[in-house]
């Protein structure tokens, strides 16, 4: 037990070595190890509640998703019907979860033949494997039904979030924060972590705007007053504008002329005449085509630029507009006519996203976590060391050296990984130093009872390991049981605090069945000890 | 040929003790049941303090930007905002408050006006350090993730202990690291410390800990088991427990003056996490594995159905060690 190999020495001071080597890119700055091969940049990555900035948690409204998916379900079941050249006897309507059509009881079996190829397969996700995106049914009276499904509205939602996460890339790169994280999480959110963002309301202002962008025609058949105190025309409805517009009801078509889909830029600027803040746009061809021939037919008539069901101004055709380019302007700021700019460029997210939870830890507190961190880690170690020489002497010496090691492997496993350090992460070094200790204090109080019983030195020092180490493994596998589970079960900061536990629990494993006893085999083949005093 | 270096040392346990833990069972059984039942009292009657992690709404960490913070001016400024309970506490210096500000009635939306409001009415006197929200909906899935993964955390360490163990050790140290749970839960509600998701890692450290410490000395008990068959339960466990306590004694000294580092440097966004752990590590853990965890294990009948196989073979000699 005691003699060990030179193979295997050379093997465990490899792996320490090599282990504590990824370690040292942590100490250099940035910009030097920028200038190193890409294998030796890997480093740790301080968590958010460290260097300070915001995560933003957002959700996909489900209920947004499902009123999309019927609505186009509405429109495809009016269109098949209308191709079909069957006669409703009463349209399409919305009901709960389903389209619900009525035709004459002769039309039925017709009807459901035409309506069949609504229902799609849908693609091989796990679970949704067999399912079709529509129910069609007969209900009875001439009563044709189709519902959505749930693997339908779930594969809608994952693709909702895949666009989402996309377009709020574009966005927040076009805001110019530096080295933003957007990741899907779960199968309806989208997580966003902006480095160093110590306010993020205009960062929750851009990306929780739907920015659905559309221009439309003024209603003038009637004024809007007479639409309010009646009801407006079945083709058009009243629009509020925006907060910078005074909120006045406009009565607008339902029908859009163009859309932001047909967008191909948008620039911030300001009006050459009143200097006040704008936003300039241009269509691709189509979306040019389309506004020219509008503008052209209703010159004298206001228009309606409307964003997320809000107008944002109104003005009147003066001309024909036939370069499929134009400006918006409605009371903007600088900052907010940017702010449009942005988010047109970027695209509309497919559905209303909410933020479901914010932590935002501003870089001054970061600081002072990382260096009462430092602190305490520095002065719990210098305790730790100096009550295990107190009480070991040289052997608490062997003790610290394994245990400064197992810090060094930590640290050099954490970059490997480029794990996030967090601030309960540091705490779970510090309990490392705790434990790790404890695997000495196991093996060497187990070496003083073989002593006590009267066994050589050698003897003792070789059972005492043996003994030890099984007891090692058990207990420590209870507490990486439970570091197992926290990572499994805990977000961000917690999550931290299970991957340095976890880590730390492995490398002390290692450092007690290996280094310390390669240490304590060096020692006993040098000084030869025919008595020993580890008391 | 050299001898070990003579260090002056310090003796921290002398050897060979021979204290009768096991007899101390009579006192410390009833007094964990009575501190047991007392902590379950406080949780359901006195409640936990839960942080917004676990009940949503709005937390904000702010420093004031001219000297100490008028406490009372700012509870006059916040309270007149029409947001329900909010409440300010001191937190470090005399700069530093901690305003933490309900869930909001109407769903994720209001909590973020809710912010926004907050925002404004603080204006441009205090530097926001830090700002929370969290809403309903992941408040209530942090507290059921949590639950379910303390949970399921002891049944895997359950499982381990059953396949490394007679089934009896299992029994006794879910017994006891249950026993730690519900003191360490009962003593949060005493004293109103914030529950957060980090006091779910205290809680998870603790568990680990403690079962750290409850296995060594049923190692201990178990090789003792293999090697004197004839000893009567309580002897032998108190032989272990002997055994063990030097290496438990120092164990806890380190870990005590780590978590004291921690708790004198770390600050205090840590500081309620520390005072946790120390109360569930330092105070219980160690009382749970010597005078819970190793007696229980005489109720649990280990050793007896030992003693009986021997009574019945008599010609088979004892194996000695």
């Amino acid at each position: 037990m005691l003699y060990i190999s030179k193979w295997k020495a050379a093997a465990i001071l490899l792996t320490a070595f090599v282990c504590c080597l990824f370690a040292v890119p942590n100490f250099f700055p940035e910009k030097t190890v920028q200038q190193w091969p890409a294998w030796a940049q890997r480093h740790v990555v301080l968590g958010l509640d460290l260097q300070g900035g915001s995560h933003i948690l957002l959700q996909v409204d489900a209920n947004d998703v499902r009123r999309q998916k019927l609505q186009t379900l509405q429109d495809d079941v009016r269109r098949v019907m209308r191709e079909a050249g069957l006669r409703l006897v009463r349209a399409p309507a919305i009901r709960g979860n389903s389209v619900e059509v009525i035709v004459r009881d002769t039309d039925v079996q017709q009807a459901l033949a035409k309506l069949r190829p609504l229902s799609e397969p849908l693609g091989g996700f796990i679970g949704s494997a067999g399912a079709r995106s529509v129910n069609i049914e007969n209900a009875g009276g001439g009563v044709i039904r189709l519902t959505v499904t749930e693997p339908a509205l779930l594969e809608r939602t994952r693709q909702v979030v895949d666009q989402s996460v996309e377009i709020i890339e574009r966005r927040v790169n076009a805001m110019g924060l530096v080295e933003p994280s957007i990741q899907r999480q779960g199968i309806d959110r989208v997580l966003v972590q902006v480095p160093g963002l110590g306010n993020p309301e205009e960062l929750i202002k851009v990306i929780g705007t739907t920015a659905k962008l559309t221009f439309r025609l003024v209603d003038t058949s009637m004024t809007v007053e007479q639409a309010l105190k009646e009801h407006p025309p079945p083709d058009s409805e009243i629009v509020y504008g925006s907060a910078a517009e005074g909120r006045r009801p406009y009565l607008l078509e339902k029908r859009v002329i163009v859309s932001g889909e047909e967008l191909t830029n948008a620039q911030p600027g300001y009006d050459q005449r009143t200097g006040e803040p704008i936003v300039s746009f241009k269509f691709n061809t189509s979306g040019a085509r389309k506004f020219a021939q509008v503008t052209t037919d209703n010159v004298g008539r206001p228009f309606a630029i409307v964003l997320d069901d809000e107008v944002i101004s109104a003005p009147v055709i003066r001309e024909p507009i036939r370069g499929g380019s134009g400006q918006i302007s409605g009371n903007f700021t600088v900052e907010s006519a940017n702010n449009l700019a942005i988010l047109l460029r970027a695209g509309a997210l497919p559905a209303k996203l909410t933020v479901i939870e914010q932590r935002v830890v501003g870089a001054g507190l970061g600081q002072d976590s990382i260096e009462k961190g430092k602190l305490a880690s520095y002065f719990g170690a210098a305790l730790v060391v100096v009550f295990m020489i107190f009480t070991y002497g040289l052997f608490g010496v062997f003790a610290s050296i394994a245990v400064g090691i197992n810090i060094g492997m930590i640290f050099g496993i954490l970059s490997f990984l480029n794990a996030t350090l967090t601030l309960p992460g540091i705490i779970g070094i510090v309990l490392t130093i705790g434990i790790a200790v404890d695997s000495n204090v196991l093996i060497y109080e187990r070496i003083r009872e073989e002593v006590r019983s009267g066994r050589t030195p050698i003897n003792a020092i070789d059972a005492g390991f043996t003994r030890a180490l099984a007891t090692i493994l058990d207990s420590n596998i209870t507490t990486f049981i439970a570091a197992a589970v926290l990572f499994f079960i805990g977000t961000g900061p917690v999550r931290g605090f299970a991957v340095t536990l976890g880590i730390g629990i492995v490398t002390t494993v290692f450092t007690a069945f290996t280094l310390t006893r390669l240490i304590v085999a060096w020692w006993v083949g040098w000084a030869r000890p025919r008595q020993l005093a580890i008391s | 040929m050299r001898l070990h270096p003579s260090i002056p040392l310090m003796r921290i346990v002398p050897d060979d003790t021979k204290f009768d833990f096991m007899r101390f069972r009579r006192i410390s059984f009833p007094v964990s049941a009575l501190l047991s039942i007392a902590a379950i009292f406080l949780y359901f009657f006195h409640g936990l303090n839960f942080g917004i992690d676990f009940i949503g709404g709005t937390l904000l960490e702010v420093q004031s930007k001219s000297g100490p913070a008028d406490l009372a001016k700012m509870r006059a400024t916040l309270g007149g905002l029409g947001l329900g309970e909010v409440q300010l506490q001191q937190f470090g210096g005399p700069e530093d408050v901690l305003i933490r500000v309900a869930q909001q009635p109407g769903g994720e939306e209001a909590q973020q006006a809710a912010l926004a409001k907050v925002r404004q009415a603080l204006g441009n006197d205090v530097d926001i350090r830090r700002e929370e929200v969290v809403g309903p909906r992941v408040s209530k899935e942090l507290l059921a993730y949590s639950t379910v993964g303390l949970m399921l955390a002891i049944f895997a360490i359950l499982i381990y202990l059953w396949f490394r163990f007679e089934w009896q050790f299992a029994l006794g140290a879910m017994i006891a690291n249950v026993h730690d749970l519900v003191l360490t839960i009962g003593y949060m509600s005493l004293t109103q410390i914030d529950f957060d998701l980090s006091s779910i890692a205290a809680l998870l450290t603790i568990l680990g800990y403690s079962l750290n410490d409850t296995v060594v000395i049923y190692d201990r008990i178990r090789e003792m088991l293999r090697r004197y068959k004839r000893m009567a339960m309580p002897d032998l466990l108190n032989i272990s427990v002997n055994s063990t306590l030097s290496r438990s004694i120092i164990t806890h000294v380190t870990v005590t003056l780590a978590l004291l580092a921690l708790l004198l440097f770390g600050g205090h966004a840590i500081h309620s996490f520390v005072a946790t752990m120390i109360f569930g590590v330092v105070l219980v853990g160690t009382y749970t594995s010597v005078f819970i965890a190793a007696p229980i294990l005489i109720y649990l009948g280990v050793g007896t159905a030992r003693v009986e196989a021997e009574e019945r073979v008599p010609a088979q000699q004892p194996a000695r060690t």
